[in-house]
């Protein structure tokens, strides 16, 4: 089991696939340590939200994800 | 009523609009919106993605929102996603109500926020290369119309 990351959007070219699993749990310094490069510089701007399992966070620092949970980082997006 | 789905493979809004209306025999009036693929510029092809957990239920708060705020008989949200050509329908919305101008602000009202809030995103095909599509400043403002 593991942390799954979906990456919606430009996201997805940033980190080269549209998923990745990471050793769990994860929490926000996990995260930010996780994603290294431009994805990290775009996880950390304000307009990048942070859904866990389906749940949009209130406040992306607080993220505590467990293994098995499934963690998504979804930028603005374009518009129906 | 509402009727909200995520379509992945064409929208016939012709199709669509037989059984809504038909599903509303008490509607005195239904009002349609069918956007399309704009051909405009150089682009050869329109990708929509969505993200299943958010998008389905970000469209059905929408949709019960429309419901509440308009007395209506029913109201549809139907969005494609996946690969599109210019000229292509990608959404529908529809209201039906007892009385036109009902429809028609419930229709409006979902669609300025199927614009600007729905968890979609947009990449375009141009000269053969794919670029993402950011947000437009006017649908923002198209909100602000509804009070937000």
């Amino acid at each position: 089991m593991a942390v799954k990351l979906v990456f919606l959007g430009k996201l997805a070219d940033l980190a080269g696939a549209p998923e990745k699993d990471v050793a769990g749990p994860l929490d926000w310094h996990g995260l930010v340590a996780a994603l290294p490069g431009p994805l990290g510089d775009a996880l950390k701007s304000e307009k990048v939200k942070l859904a866990v399992n389906g749940t949009i966070l209130a406040d992306k620092i607080a993220l505590a994800a467990a293994d098995g949970d499934e963690v998504a980082l979804l930028p603005p997006v374009s518009g129906g | 009523m509402k009727d909200v789905r995520i379509l992945h493979g064409e929208l016939s809004p012709g199709n669509a609009m037989t059984a809504f209306s038909a599903a509303h025999p008490e509607a005195g009036g239904i009002v349609s919106f069918v956007g399309k693929v704009r051909p405009d510029r150089d682009v050869e092809e329109l990708e929509l993605k969505h993200y299943a957990p958010l998008t389905l239920k970000g469209m059905e708060d929408l949709a019960d929102a429309t419901l509440a705020r308009w007395p209506l008989e029913g109201v549809l949200l139907h969005h494609r996603t996946g690969a599109m050509r210019p000229g292509d329908p990608i959404v529908l919305v529809a209201a039906a109500a007892r009385h036109r101008r009902d429809a028609f602000e419930a229709a409006d009202f979902a669609m300025d926020h199927l614009k600007s809030d729905a968890w979609f995103w947009k990449r375009e095909k141009r000269a053969g290369e794919w670029h993402w599509i950011d947000p437009r400043a006017e649908d923002h403002a198209d909100l602000r119309r509804w009070g937000k």
